[in-house]
């Protein structure tokens, strides 16, 4: 199936200080497929996503929104339609009450009272807070308060949403929980990027893995090819999922993400 | 308290707590005790006390967060509660779970923020310049000495927060999530470094989501659910529990492909926790396949 790109990232380059490059010419694009950046502390993942989001300038090349460079607006605009969740809640949110908090994002950028209602209601269905509209977000527990957070970008209703470490801090549930969230708006048709370190969770979840070193893309693919190369991943100073670690180690071709794709395999071969 | 427990390094008897302004104890009736040099787990879901069982080992909790405070805390017979957190923090540092939050704010370079603990214990300047020179060998970020600490990045900030209480060299070290914003080598790599530490008789306590790196260094392991201590065992043990699910613990992958194909280690008829004993037992059953 033909892939529409949505973003379009072209000879991308970024320093902070002169001489000092941090980006160093990237080109790729991003399409629907729930994608995640991985890579060393300092590869350059954080920096690659606040020039997504208007908040860095490249020193060269450019970035394509739906087929506009986006250098031709500001970070207001790009805010309708590129959103982020912050790593922790508690930077992002600053509202007493969870309604006022997911309202917030979608008035700012100029959505009517009642449609901003709307969307924030349903932003709070779609991660399974209804109900919990009139409560302070600070009387609820991390997990939830993450949700809340998440549930602000969803109501903006944006093409894309960038999650920013989303397990950190994050117990089972709260992971569990995140999941499901992700591929609801996979199913959506909103576009979910993630920069993140956990790989068991990047190996249940996303379909497309973009490996960043020293300022440069190593790899790219499905989840299954990057994880198979163990190599590579080291050189990232990444490692596999636990799985497909121990599954590599027993000898096998195939490359299983998680353990119900082994489980499973198993069983079959077990009879 | 059983009479065994009597020479141990750190012994938790009845501990309660209850923040201000909240109507529920945070700890509810803790006891346990802990030897010399052992590397203990913390697990349990958010909320469940283990930050707040942090706090109160290092006695910030009732010294700093003050509230309700029941039971104690001994740490080689002294009362943690009674000491001062000047003289305490010479035998228990504590690494916060948000680097940020530790960070003084008072220092314009990472080499004088790792020096600030010892500049208020008096120690000699050499003795001062050899300690943080091998602390930031150990988490490896001797590159950024000059650096402004608020110009790090996460994972650098969170070496550097481990560095200054290494610094310091306690007799036991708690770390709160130390490793969140880590890639996964550089995670491995600051938990060989506790484990060093462990190995030198330095008692570890390591609160952590990633059960399979509780699984892989931790002696024992703390489960807590709604501040009540539910289990403390070995990591085999623990992670054979069938109850799990309900505290809101994910066992190691591991474990779960073992305990989904029912395959327990004859040895000590627990499942797998580590990738290790997981291979050794499922490349066995492959063989016989």
């Amino acid at each position: 199936m033909e892939q529409k790109n949505i973003l379009e990232i072209k000879d991308l380059h970024f320093s902070y200080n002169k001489g000092d490059e941090i980006l160093k010419g990237l080109n790729f694009s991003l399409d629907d497929r729930t994608t995640a950046i991985i890579g060393q502390n300092g590869a350059g993942k954080t920096t690659f996503v606040k020039l997504l989001k208007g908040l860095l300038r490249p020193t060269c090349g450019s970035i394509l929104f739906e087929g506009k460079d986006i250098s031709t607006m500001t970070v207001a605009q790009l805010a309708r339609h590129i959103g982020m969740v912050f790593q922790n809640p508690n930077d992002q949110i600053f509202k007493n009450r969870v309604l006022d908090e997911v309202m917030y994002g979608p008035l700012k950028i100029g959505m009517s009272e009642t449609v901003a209602k709307e969307k924030s209601m349903a932003a709070l269905e779609l991660v399974g807070l209804s109900g919990f509209e009139d409560k302070n977000p600070y009387d609820l527990g991390l997990s939830s308060r993450k949700l809340v957070a998440i549930a602000s970008i969803i109501a903006m209703d944006t093409k894309v949403i960038i999650f920013d470490e989303p397990t950190i801090a994050q117990d089972f549930y709260g992971k569990e929980r995140i999941k499901s969230v992700i591929r609801k708006l996979r199913s959506e048709g909103v576009t979910v990027i993630t920069i993140i370190h956990d790989m068991d969770f990047v190996a249940d979840v996303f379909e497309r893995v973009i490996v960043f070193a020293k300022g440069g893309v190593l790899l790219d693919g499905s989840a299954k090819d990057v994880f198979a190369d163990e190599a590579i991943l080291k050189e990232a100073y990444l490692e596999q999922p636990n799985v497909t670690k121990l599954c590599q180690n027993l000898g096998y071709e195939e490359v299983f993400l998680n353990t119900d794709e082994f489980v499973t395999y198993w069983r079959k071969k077990t009879g | 308290m059983a009479m065994s427990t009597e020479h141990s390094k750190i012994i938790v008897e009845n501990l309660k707590y209850k923040y201000l302004a909240t109507d529920f104890l945070a700890l509810d009736g803790i006891s346990f005790s802990v030897e010399q040099g052992e590397f203990i787990g913390i697990i349990g879901k958010n909320e469940s006390g283990k930050s707040t069982l942090c706090q109160a080992i290092a006695g910030l909790v009732p010294n700093f967060h003050k509230g309700a405070y029941g039971g104690r805390i001994l740490i080689d017979g002294l009362e943690v509660k009674n000491v001062e957190l000047s003289e305490l923090c010479k035998k228990v540092g504590i690494v916060f779970q948000n680097p940020f939050n530790q960070v003084t704010g008072s220092k314009l370079t990472v080499y004088e923020e790792i020096a600030f603990g010892l500049e208020n214990t008096g120690i000699e300047k050499q003795e001062m310049i050899r300690r943080i020179d091998d602390a930031m060998e150990l988490l490896d970020i001797a590159k950024y000495k000059d650096r402004n600490p608020f110009d790090l990045s996460g994972g650098q900030m969170q070496r550097m927060a481990i560095a200054s209480i290494i610094a310091m060299q306690p007799e036991v070290i708690v770390l709160d999530e130390p490793t969140s914003q880590l890639d996964p080598q550089g995670r491995e790599e600051v938990y060989q470094a506790v484990q060093k530490l462990s190995k030198k008789g330095i008692t570890i306590f390591m609160v952590e989501h990633n059960m399979e790196k509780i699984a892989s260094y931790s002696d024992r392991v703390l489960l807590l659910d709604g501040g009540r201590l539910i289990d403390f065992d070995t990591p085999q043990r623990i992670f054979s529990r069938e109850d799990l699910d309900t505290y809101g613990v994910e066992v190691p992958a591991f474990t779960r492909i073992c305990k989904e194909l029912n395959l327990k280690n004859p040895g000590t008829g627990c499942y797998p926790v580590t990738l290790e004993e997981a291979y050794d037992l499922l490349s066995k059953e492959k063989r016989e396949m």
